[in-house]
C-alpha cells in the first residue's frame, strides 16, 4: 500500500472543466472519502488515479512514483465501479480470479482458488461462485464487484459508490467489512460516497469536491464542526444544516450574512418563539420542523418528544456557525 | 380455459402455427423438388406431368462425381461383370466410368474459398469494428460512409477494371484471388454489423479489464470478443452466404484451378443431353455446408438479429 498524490491535476472534458487544479495527498494507509454532488468531479478524480484518463495539466504520483505514462495494469490500483462491470460471460468465480490470472500478477492456480474462496467467504457469496455473473441479483453482482478488488493487494483502492445499489442491512454489514478489512491490510482507500454514514463512520479524511475544486479536506470530525463554506457545511449532517439569515438572532458577528444552525446548535426553551410545524419519529431520534422568523427550521430533539403540531417553543442559537456574503465561513459564533 | 393476457391464445397459437406452416411449405418446395429430382433417372425428371412418386434412383449422384463414355453395346458384353453399383447404374446407360468429374474439385475450391474469404472478413470486420467503436479517429464518419457506400452500386458494375486488374497482377482464377474478392465485397458489411455489436458493449468491461493487469489487447480478446460472439456469428453467415453464392465474379474470373461450384454446376447440364438429376444432386450436396453452419450457428443468429432491441 501507498501514498497517493495528486499535484494541481486538471481535466476538462470538451467545455466542462471536470476538475481544477485539484491537489491531494491520501496518505498511506488511510480512507479518504470524496463527497459531493453529481458532476463535481469525484468519478473523474478516481479514472484519473486509475489511468482511464489523462490529466490535461498537473501531475499524479503512485508510491513516490510519477504515474502519467503508466498504463492503468502497471499502475497497479484495484477499482470498483459504479456500474459493477462483472463479466457477463464468466461465471462468478471466474470473475473473482480475473484480477489475480492477469499476465501482471500470474498467481498459480491453488493460490487463486484459495484467496478467491476467502473473498468469496468474506462477501458471503461462496454458494455464488459457480453462477453465471448474469444470474446474480443487483446486490450480489456489486459484492462481486468489489470482491474483484479486494482479492488483490493493490497501491490503492478506488471505489465508486460501491454499497449505494444494496439494501440497508447489507450495506451496513458491509460498511463494518469494508472498514474492517480496509484497518487490517492496512490498505490506501479512495472511496466516492453520497452516503454520509459512510463518510462519517469509514473515513479517516474526507475531501468535498464543489464544481471540479477541492473545497476541503480533513478529518471528518473536522469538516463536519469546521467547514470553510456553506457548501460544505449542507454536504454533512441530517438532518441538514439550518442556513439562515444571520440577522434574525442578536449576536451576529460583523459582515456576517448567513447563520448556520445544526441540531445541535440550537438550544430549545429559552430564546425566541417558534411554532411546531411537524413533528417526526423516527426512531433513533424525533425531528422537530419549526417555523421561525417566516423560516423552516430543522432539528432534532428527545425521542419521546410530546411536541405536537402548532406548539410555541423557543429556541436560541448556542456555538452556531456564522458565514459571510460569498459563503465562506467567518469564525464560530459564541 | 383461462389464460393470460400476455400469453396468446389457444385459437392464436393454432392461427399462428397454421401460418408458418403454410410458408415453410412454400419457401421449401424449391428445395424439396430439387431433393427430389437428384433421386430421380433423366427420363423421371422430365417427365409431363411431372412425377411425384418414382422409383429412386443414384444416377443423378453417379454422373454428378464421374465422366463417363459411351461404348458399343458388343464391347459392353465383353466387359467382365461390374465391380459396383455406379458401374452398374451407367452400363445401363451403355456407357463406362472413365473417371472422376471435375465436382470435388470445384467444391473444394468452394469451401476453401468461401470460408476463407469469411474468416478473413470477420478478422479485419472485427479489428476495424473495434477501432471505429472505441478510438477517436479523424473523419470516423466519413470513413464509414466510405466504406459503406462500396455496396451502393452491384459489384458486378466494376466487373472490367476488376477482371483487367486481376489478369494484371495473375490473381484470375486462383483462391487468392478470389478470397481477396469476396472479402472486399464483405468487409463493409461485417464492419457495419459487427460496430453494432461492440457499440452494444460497455466500455465499462474492458476499462475494468485494464484495471485488472491485462493490455488493451488482452482485455479485447479476453472481454471484447466473447460478448461479440453474437454478432461475429452472424455476420459469419452472411458473409458466407454472399461468398458461398456468388456467380458472376465466379464465372468471369475463374476457369480451371480456382473455379468454385456455382459456375460448375451449370456445366454439367451440357454433358450428352440434359442431365437434371445430375445438377440437382450437385446443387443439393451445395446446400448441405451453409445449411450445417447455418444451423450450427442459429442460436447466434436468432440472437444477433435481435441484438440491442430490448435492452437487458
Amino acid at each position: 500500500m501507498s501514498e497517493v498524490v495528486l499535484e494541481s491535476v486538471s481535466k476538462r472534458f470538451g467545455d466542462t472543466l471536470a476538475l481544477a487544479d485539484v491537489s491531494m495527498v491520501v496518505p498511506d494507509g488511510a480512507f479518504v472519502v470524496l463527497l459531493g454532488p453529481t458532476g463535481a468531479g469525484k468519478t473523474t478524480t478516481l479514472r484519473l488515479i486509475a489511468g482511464l484518463d489523462r490529466p490535461d495539466t498537473g501531475n499524479i504520483v503512485i508510491a513516490g512514483q510519477s504515474v502519467l505514462d503508466y498504463t492503468p495494469a502497471q499502475r497497479d490500483v484495484a477499482m470498483v465501479f459504479q456500474q459493477y462491470s462483472l463479466y457477463p460471460h464468466l461465471t462468478v468465480r471466474e470473475n473473482l480470479a480475473f484480477p489475480l490470472k492477469s499476465p501482471l500478477l500470474n498467481t498459480p492456480a491453488d493460490e487463486v482458488e484459495r484467496k478467491v474462496r476467502a473473498v468469496a467467504e468474506t462477501l458471503r457469496i461462496p454458494h455464488k461462485l459457480d453462477n453465471k455473473a448474469t444470474e446474480l441479483s443487483g446486490g450480489e453482482m456489486q459484492r462481486v464487484s468489489i470482491g474483484r478488488a479486494l482479492v488483490r493487494q493493490p497501491q490503492i483502492y478506488l471505489m465508486d459508490e460501491p454499497l449505494s445499489s444494496l439494501d440497508a442491512k447489507l450495506r451496513a454489514e458491509l460498511r463494518v467489512e469494508l472498514k474492517h478489512i480496509q484497518a487490517n491490510l492496512g490498505a490506501t482507500m479512495l472511496y466516492v460516497t453520497h452516503d454520509q454514514i459512510e463518510a462519517m463512520t469509514m473515513a479517516t479524511h474526507i475531501g468535498v469536491l464543489e464544481e471540479g475544486r477541492l473545497v476541503q479536506f480533513g478529518a471528518p470530525r473536522d469538516v463536519y464542526e469546521n467547514p470553510v463554506s456553506t457548501y460544505v457545511a449542507t454536504r454533512l449532517g441530517q438532518p441538514r444544516i439550518n442556513l439562515l439569515p444571520a440577522d434574525l438572532f442578536p449576536g451576529a458577528p460583523s459582515g456576517a450574512e448567513t447563520i448556520g444552525l445544526r441540531p445541535e446548535h440550537i438550544v430549545q426553551g429559552e430564546g425566541q418563539p417558534a411554532t411546531v410545524l411537524r413533528v417526526e419519529h423516527l426512531g433513533d431520534q424525533t425531528r422537530l420542523h419549526l417555523r421561525f422568523g417566516g423560516h423552516e427550521v430543522v432539528t432534532t430533539t428527545e425521542v419521546h418528544s410530546h411536541h405536537a403540531q402548532g406548539d410555541e417553543i423557543s429556541i436560541r442559537p448556542q456555538s452556531a456557525l456564522y458565514f459571510d456574503a460569498a459563503g465562506t465561513c467567518m469564525t464560530t459564533g459564541a | 380455459m383461462s389464460y393470460s393476457i400476455t400469453d396468446p391464445s389457444p385459437r392464436q397459437k393454432w392461427f399462428a402455427g397454421t401460418l408458418v406452416i403454410l410458408y415453410a411449405l412454400i419457401t421449401l418446395m424449391p428445395l424439396v423438388w430439387i431433393l427430389m429430382t437428384g433421386f430421380k433417372t433423366p427420363p423421371d425428371s422430365i417427365s409431363y406431368p411431372p412425377k411425384v412418386i418414382f422409383q429412386p434412383s443414384l444416377e443423378g449422384y453417379v454422373n454428378l462425381f464421374t465422366t463417363r463414355t459411351r461404348v458399343s453395346p458388343d464391347d459392353l458384353a465383353a466387359l467382365p461383370p461390374p465391380a459396383n453399383f455406379a458401374e452398374e447404374i451407367v452400363r445401363n446407360r451403355d456407357m463406362v466410368i472413365v473417371g472422376p468429374s471435375k465436382f470435388g474439385e470445384r467444391f473444394m475450391n468452394s469451401v476453401i474459398i468461401g470460408f476463407g474469404s469469411t474468416f478473413l472478413s470477420i478478422f479485419l470486420g472485427t479489428l476495424a469494428a473495434y477501432a471505429f467503436s472505441r478510438y477517436k479517429i479523424p473523419l470516423k464518419d466519413d470513413l464509414l460512409f466510405f466504406i459503406l457506400s462500396t455496396r451502393m452500386m452491384p459489384p458486378i458494375a466494376v466487373a472490367i477494371p476488376i477482371f483487367l486488374m486481376y489478369r494484371t497482377l495473375g490473381l484470375s482464377d486462383t483462391h487468392l484471388g478470389m478470397i481477396l474478392l469476396y472479402t472486399a465485397v464483405n468487409i463493409s458489411l461485417a464492419v457495419w454489423l459487427l460496430k453494432g455489436f461492440i457499440d452494444e458493449i460497455p466500455r465499462e468491461y474492458e476499462e475494468a479489464a485494464l484495471i485488472d493487469g491485462y493490455t488493451r489487447f488482452q482485455a479485447f480478446y479476453k472481454v471484447v470478443l466473447p460478448q461479440a460472439a453474437t454478432g461475429i456469428a452472424s455476420t459469419a453467415i452472411f458473409c458466407l452466404i454472399f461468398a458461398w453464392n456468388e456467380y458472376a465474379f465466379a464465372v468471369l474470373l475463374t476457369s480451371g484451378t480456382a473455379q468454385t461450384a456455382p459456375p460448375f454446376i451449370p456445366t454439367i447440364i451440357g454433358v450428352g443431353g440434359l442431365d437434371w438429376p445430375a445438377v440437382a444432386a450437385g446443387a443439393t450436396i451445395f446446400l448441405l455446408p451453409v445449411m450445417v453452419f447455418t444451423i450450427l450457428l442459429r442460436k447466434h443468429l436468432l440472437r444477433g438479429i435481435t441484438f440491442g432491441a430490448v435492452r437487458k
